[in-house]
């Protein structure tokens, strides 16, 4: 039965294969590259300096000023969530539905093997190979763009648009949450192929839902998996980035936030009662001058209050993210192991 | 070795054919003692019909005297039907000449002796095998 | 005898329709059974009940003792040749021989590629590049050379052209013949089963309307022609399966246990595709609100 898996898959592993070495190429290429200009930054050396983040800054400035290595990082981003998809499309939902629509599930199931250890062996030898895929190439874009993950932690606030890889959009295009993503879209896939029974049908219906969950977890599931850090601090007026006023005397502020490296869930100015400050404005912030309204505000007791996940729970948060999705991908072939014993095709 | 053909439409049953055909061939000389008749598994791989149909007709012929099976060998002629024959012909033969003259002086030509002489044998082989 | 196959009430339903109806078989080993009807009748559905590709939704089936599919020692008894003979039209034919190796304990290798050899198949072709006779002999040679007891097909020669036919059929005897092995082979057309079954099954509309010995069969039927008769005056022992009127004749087809003596009739014995319409529409007029295709070509 193995020797059938592979030999049904191998096209496909071949494929996989020849678009991996190239990104392997283009991304040990670009991660030498970004290894090198890091280095001669002296960002290396400046801890006890205190101008790390001002260093940091010029680096990922130089960075993004190259329009070449600019466009590989987002690809290198983009890869990583394109890369689950393709597997979940392309080896998930077409493992049975193509066998169902060919006939040829007839012919492998009066073979002297049960149809169980028809699908237990091919769920687990082309999982464990899609796990792979993703894995490696997880490995090789964080290890290519460590250079300006290590550069973003150390800055915050304006600049070149890059984040932390804790952020949501980096998240899943790092450490080992691609393996989750790509066991998970895998399995979806072949669910989708079980019960839809239609090649094209369950590839739509693969990618719609694996979009949907990427979509959906980095805002609804990810920021509750540890809870979140809330830090309220005294309001510094000098730190206002936003105002906004309303007839009837309502306005927002907004203050800049200064946590490097984590990833921002809520940042809000509250007043004493611990509820958001949404006016009323005091009288000086009618007049033109910006530096009286400032003054004006922090003489009301405000506070800011911040809601993050900090940087250095990145770790924690891959490996409870990896997890679920891995236990999301057993539970789904627990399902397609039990559908297909039940005997109705 | 000889080789069997198959007649669906004739009407006459598989198994009957092969038969008649065994005989028609030891009749004919080309079947002699010691022959070994087509093995079931050629036969109806050539015929494809079903190989019961043979046993039963090589069954027969071995009841009948003019077969032997040999188990993993295969089933070898025993007795031919010439000699017993041979000597008949001779004045079958001039029976014959004189019933085509009687027939020819009613009137019939070849062609009406030909399919008289075919009807009357398919139906006496019918009611000999019913 | 064992019993290759046994149902009792056997019975498969698709949402609302009864594919097949109190199907209760006792097939017994040593035959070439043929399994006739209509398209729709149920033959499908019979064989994959069978083979274990579907689960009953009523009634019982059990093949050479054991329940389908139940393990693989089971599935190797049991060879299967589905309709429209599919192969993996990528692989080519010497995979599908390395295939039916890997999957199958009891793989005769030998036999395999000496009938690759004999049929003059190229190794190296891809299976999708084969004629649809070519198909049908690999999908054949992997059912044969697994060595089962008990060879399942389903339409095999269904459209395949005469001679791809003959020689199809032609192997399938020479492995009848060669192997301790049973046969069923299902088919709309009747002529294609006639050369080579001994045993007859005829399902029309999901339900089993005949079952037996083909010699057997045709001894207890007979074609009766006479003046015109009312049914209901007949002989207890008779079984009317057919009948038609005119007004000063009646034809019947009827199964009777004894011979018929009676000189009040002309007794002509049936052939096998007469008696198999016969019960075809026997089964039509029972049920009106569906007529079967019927198919006799010869």
């Amino acid at each position: 039965m193995i020797w059938l898996t592979w030999r049904q898959f191998r096209t496909q592993a071949w494929v996989a294969a020849g678009a991996l070495a190239a990104a392997a190429i283009l991304l040990a290429v670009t991660g030498l590259h970004l290894a090198h200009l890091y280095d001669t930054s002296g960002i290396g050396t400046c801890h006890g300096h205190g101008d790390c983040g001002q260093l940091a800054s010029n680096f990922l400035t130089q960075v993004a000023a190259s329009n070449l290595y600019h466009t590989i990082y987002l690809l290198s981003i983009a890869g990583l969530y394109v890369a689950p998809a393709i597997i979940g499309i392309f080896w998930g939902a077409p493992l049975v539905t193509r066998e169902i629509e060919n006939g040829t599930l007839r012919l492998a199931w009066n073979q002297s093997v049960t149809r169980t250890r028809w699908i237990a062996v091919k769920l687990t030898l082309v999982g464990l190979i899609a796990m792979a895929a993703g894995g490696l190439l997880g490995l090789m874009v964080t290890w290519s763009d460590s250079p300006i993950d290590r550069a973003a932690a150390m800055t915050t606030g304006p600049g070149p648009a890059l984040l932390s890889r804790i952020t949501p959009v980096l998240f899943g295009a790092r450490g080992i949450a691609p393996i989750g993503y790509a066991a998970f879209a895998f399995a979806l896939g072949v669910t989708a192929g079980v019960l839809i029974r239609r090649t094209v049908p369950a590839m739509a219906v693969t990618l719609a839902v694996f979009t949907a969950v990427q979509i959906a977890w980095p805002m609804l599931v990810r920021p509750h998996l540890i809870a979140p850090v809330r830090s309220t601090t005294a309001f510094d007026a000098g730190s206002i980035i936003g105002l906004s006023m309303q007839n009837g005397g309502q306005m927002t502020v907004l203050t800049a936030v200064n946590k490097p490296g984590a990833w921002v869930l809520s940042n809000q100015v509250i007043n004493a009662a611990g509820h958001l400050f949404t006016g009323p404005a005091p009288q000086a912030c009618n007049t033109n001058s910006f530096q009286a309204c400032a003054d004006a505000l922090a003489r009301l007791h405000l506070r800011q209050l911040v809601s993050y996940q900090p940087g250095s729970r990145y770790w924690a948060l891959q490996g409870y993210e990896t997890a679920i999705f891995l236990a999301l991908a057993l539970v789904l072939t627990g399902f397609c192991y039990w559908r297909i014993r039940r005997r109705n095709y | 070795m000889i080789e069997f053909h198959l007649d669906a439409g004739s009407g006459v049953a598989p198994y009957l054919q092969v038969i008649q055909q065994v005989r028609r061939a030891l009749r004919l000389g080309l079947l002699d003692v010691g022959d070994q008749l087509p093995t079931v598994k050629d036969v109806v791989a050539r015929l494809a019909i079903n190989p019961n149909t043979v046993l039963k007709a090589y069954r027969e012929l071995e009841y009948e005297g003019l077969v032997a099976a040999r188990p993993g060998v295969g089933t070898f002629v025993t007795r031919t039907l010439s000699d017993a024959s041979l000597a008949a012909h001779g004045p079958l033969r001039r029976d014959l000449q004189r019933w085509i003259a009687r027939a020819r002086r009613a009137g019939l030509d070849e062609e009406s002796i030909e399919a008289l002489y075919r009807d009357t044998v398919r139906a006496a082989t019918r009611e000999e095998a019913i | 005898m064992t019993a290759v196959l046994e149902s009792s009430g056997l019975g498969k339903r698709y949402r609302r329709r009864w594919a097949l109806t109190d199907c209760t078989l006792r097939i017994p080993a040593g035959h070439v059974v043929g399994l006739v009807g209509p398209n729709g009748a149920g033959k499908t559905t019979l064989l994959h009940l069978a083979t274990g590709l579907l689960a009953p939704t009523a009634g019982t089936i059990r093949v050479l003792g054991g329940e389908p599919a139940s393990s693989a020692a089971q599935l190797a008894r049991v060879g299967f040749v589905a309709q429209d003979t599919p192969v993996y039209a990528g692989l080519s034919v010497a995979d599908h021989l390395r295939l039916g190796a890997h999957l199958n304990p009891g793989w005769d290798d030998g036999l395999a590629r000496r009938r690759i050899g004999r049929l003059g198949l190229d190794p190296g072709q891809r299976a999708g590049k084969l004629s649809g006779g070519q198909r049908a002999q690999l999908a054949l040679t992997l059912a044969i050379a697994k060595r089962p007891e008990l060879l399942l097909l389903d339409e095999p020669i269904a459209s395949l052209d005469p001679l791809a036919r003959r020689d199809f059929l032609g192997v399938l005897m020479e492995t009848a013949a060669e192997q301790q092995v049973s046969v069923v082979m299902s088919s709309h057309l009747v002529a294609d089963l006639e050369r080579i079954c001994d045993y007859l099954i005829v399902l029309v509309d999901s339900r089993v309307r005949l079952a037996g010995q083909v010699d057997e069969l045709l001894a207890s039927h007979h074609r009766l022609t006479g003046p015109r008769h009312d049914t209901a005056t007949l002989p207890p022992g008779w079984q009317v399966v057919e009948e038609s009127h005119t007004d000063r004749q009646s034809t019947l087809l009827i199964r009777a246990g004894t011979p018929v003596h009676d000189p009040g009739w002309v007794v002509e014995p049936v052939g096998l595709e007469d008696l198999v319409l016969g019960y075809m529409s026997q089964a039509a007029s029972g049920a009106p609100a569906r007529r079967p295709e019927m198919e006799a070509q010869r």
